[in-house]
C-alpha cells in the first residue's frame, strides 16, 4: 500500500516530531499508529510516542539527540517500514446518561439545532467516533467523526465547572471531561465510567486509535454504573477493531 | 517524620518527574528547576530520582523527627537551621528535634530541599511528584507529617560544590520550535530583541508573558507539547509551558527551551525580565 510522505522536525533536545498530512482522516491515523508500532519493535525502550491526528512526536528519556542523525534514520525506516504491521484497536461502548438533570445544554441545544432531544440523543449516540489523540488533561480524548448536523458553538462563557464525566460538544468535537474542570462546551450528559481511574491496573483503557460509542442509560442504570466504576468493578464492553 | 510546621506560600513533594503516561495526557511534573535538584541529590548520592521539597517564594517551617542529612539548593530564601545560617550545595547534619525555617527571599523563585535517602510519600505512576488529581493533594499543609528514612551516619564523598550563576542569567537559550517558519520578520524582530516581564499568570503549569508580539492566523491540529515549548496564541501572548504543562496543544509552538532555559525560567517571578536568544 501506498505510504504518505512524512516530514520530520526537531523538537527540542530530547525530541523529534514527525508529521503527516496536515488533515483529520482515518487513513492518516491508521498510518501514523502503524509505524508507531513498527517503531516501537525496532528502537530501544527508552522513547515516549505522543500519537495525535497527523504527527507523531518522539521522546527520548535519556539522552539528547543528533537530529540530522535520527532524522536520516527515521525516513530510511519509514521506507523500509512494514506497512502490514498490526496494531490492535478495540470500539468502546461507554454508558451516557443524557438526563436533563446531567445534560444542562440539551434543551438550549435542541433549539439551536432545530432538532428535538430525542432526535439529537439519538444522533449523537449512534455514531462511532475515532480517538485521534488524548491530551490537555489525563484521559481527555479528541473524539472526531461528530455528525455536521451536531455541529455547534462553544458557549459564549465558559463555566467556571463542568463535572467530572460530562459529556460535551462544541465545534466539530465532542468528548468527555475526566475530571471536574472550567470548560467552555455544551453540556448534554454525564458518563458515569472514569476514564482515567488510578484504581484500574491499566488507569487509562482507551488509546489513540481505538473508537467510542456513547449509548444511553437510564437514571437508575447510570447510579449503578456509577458505584461500580467507582470500586473499579465496571468493565466496559470493547469490541475488537481489526481483528 | 519531616513535620510540617508552617507550610510556606506552595510547597509541594516532587522527584525527577512522571514518565510513560504522556500519551494518556498525564503530564511529566517533576522539579522545575532539575540543575538544583539533580546536584544536591548527588552531593547526599540519592538516587537521580529521589523526591525533594520543592520551595516556592517563601519557605516553609520543618521540625525534624529523626537523624538525617540534608541539602539545599535553587532560590536563597535566607534558609536557618535551629537560627543558624545555613547554605546552598553543603551536606548538613540534622538531629531529632532539628528545625529548618527560611527567611526573606533574596535571589531566585524556587528553592529546593533534599533529604538523605529521598522522601517517601505516595508514589502515583511511578513518581512522588504532587499533581492533582493524580496525587490526593497538590502541596504540602501545616502539621502534615512526611516519611523518610533515619540516617545517623554518613561521609559524603563530595562535601560541597561551587555556587550556582544561572539565578542571574535573564537570557534563556531557544531552538527553533516546529512551527517557527510560521513567524515574520516583525514576529522575529520582536521576540529576539525585546525585554519580556514574567506575567502574575505563573505557574507550574506555565508561564505568561506580559508583552504581546504580533498575532496571527495560523490554524493547526492538536500535537504534542514539552515542557518549555513557547506557544504563540492568535492574540500574539507567549506562553511558556512548564512541567505540569498540558501534553498536547493546538496553538503553534514557535520556540523549545532548553532545560537549563527551563531551570533558568523556573527561577524567575511575577515581574522579572526575560529575552530569547537562538542557538
Amino acid at each position: 500500500m501506498n505510504k504518505y510522505p512524512i516530514t520530520i522536525k526537531p523538537f527540542g533536545e530530547n525530541a523529534v516530531l514527525i508529521e503527516w498530512p496536515n488533515k483529520v482522516e482515518e487513513v492518516i491515523l491508521d498510518d501514523i499508529l502503524r509505524f508507531q508500532a513498527f517503531l516501537q519493535l525496532e528502537i530501544e525502550n527508552d522513547w515516549e510516542f505522543i500519537p495525535a491526528y497527523n504527527s507523531l512526536t518522539l521522546i527520548n528519556l535519556k539522552t539528547k539527540i543528533d537530529f540530522s542523525t535520527i532524522e536520516k534514520q527515521l525516513l530510511k525506516m519509514h521506507k523500509d517500514s512494514d506497512s502490514t504491521s498490526k496494531r490492535q484497536n478495540y470500539l468502546w461502548k461507554l454508558p451516557v446518561c443524557y438526563d436533563l438533570e446531567f445534560g444542562i445544554d440539551l434543551e438550549e441545544l435542541s433549539k439551536e439545532l432545530k432538532m428535538s432531544i430525542e432526535e439529537l440523543i439519538k444522533m449523537h449516540s449512534s455514531h462511532e467516533y475515532i480517538v485521534y489523540g488524548i491530551g490537555f488533561l489525563p484521559g481527555f480524548m479528541y473524539l472526531g467523526g461528530l455528525p455536521k448536523s451536531l455541529e455547534t458553538q462553544r458557549k459564549s462563557e465558559p463555566r467556571l465547572k463542568v463535572e467530572k464525566g460530562a459529556v460535551g460538544l462544541a465545534g466539530k468535537q465532542t468528548g468527555i471531561y475526566p475530571q471536574e474542570s472550567p470548560g467552555g462546551w455544551n453540556i448534554i450528559g454525564n458518563c458515569p465510567i472514569p476514564v482515567f481511574n488510578l484504581k484500574s491496573e491499566e488507569p487509562c483503557f482507551v488509546s489513540v486509535g481505538d473508537k467510542i460509542k456513547f449509548e444511553a442509560i437510564p437514571r437508575a442504570e447510570y447510579e449503578l454504573h456509577k458505584i461500580e466504576g467507582e470500586v473499579g468493578i465496571y468493565t466496559p464492553e470493547k469490541i475488537v477493531l481489526n481483528a | 517524620m519531616l513535620k510540617i510546621l508552617k507550610s510556606g506560600f506552595f510547597t509541594t513533594i516532587q522527584d525527577a518527574g512522571r514518565f510513560g503516561f504522556r500519551n494518556k495526557g498525564v503530564p511529566i511534573s517533576g522539579v522545575m528547576d532539575s540543575i538544583s535538584v539533580e546536584r544536591i541529590n548527588t552531593l547526599l548520592e540519592n538516587e537521580s530520582s529521589a523526591a525533594v521539597l520543592e520551595i516556592t517564594m517563601t519557605g516553609p517551617t520543618l521540625l525534624f523527627e529523626e537523624n538525617t542529612y540534608v541539602c539545599l539548593a535553587g532560590a536563597l530564601i535566607s534558609p536557618t537551621l535551629n537560627n543558624e545560617p545555613v547554605e546552598n550545595y553543603k551536606v548538613y547534619k540534622v538531629s531529632s528535634g532539628d528545625i529548618l525555617s527560611y527567611g526573606r527571599l533574596e535571589k531566585g523563585f524556587r528553592s529546593y530541599l533534599a533529604v538523605k535517602g529521598g522522601l517517601k510519600t505516595e508514589k502515583i505512576l511511578g513518581s512522588y511528584s504532587q499533581y492533582v488529581p493524580l496525587t490526593s493533594k497538590k502541596c504540602i499543609s501545616e502539621n502534615e507529617e512526611i516519611q523518610y528514612e533515619v540516617c545517623n551516619l554518613f561521609e559524603p564523598k563530595i562535601s560541597e560544590v561551587k555556587m550556582d550563576t544561572y539565578l542571574d542569567f535573564d537570557f534563556l537559550e531557544v531552538q527553533r520550535g516546529p512551527e517557527f517558519n510560521i513567524l515574520t520578520d516583525n514576529h522575529l524582530e520582536a521576540l529576539f530583541s525585546k525585554d519580556f516581564t514574567i506575567s502574575k499568570k505563573n505557574n507550574r503549569m506555565a508561564y505568561q508573558l506580559d508583552e504581546k508580539i504580533e498575532g496571527h492566523s495560523y490554524s493547526m491540529l492538536t500535537s504534542a507539547t514539552l515542557p518549555g515549548t513557547v506557544q504563540l496564541t492568535p492574540a500574539g501572548k507567549l506562553i511558556v509551558l512548564m512541567k505540569d504543562g498540558q501534553t498536547t496543544g493546538g496553538y503553534p509552538r514557535i520556540l523549545q527551551l532548553s532545560e537549563t532555559s527551563i531551570c533558568v525560567l523556573a527561577q524567575k517571578k511575577f515581574g522579572d525580565f526575560i529575552n530569547f536568544k537562538l542557538t
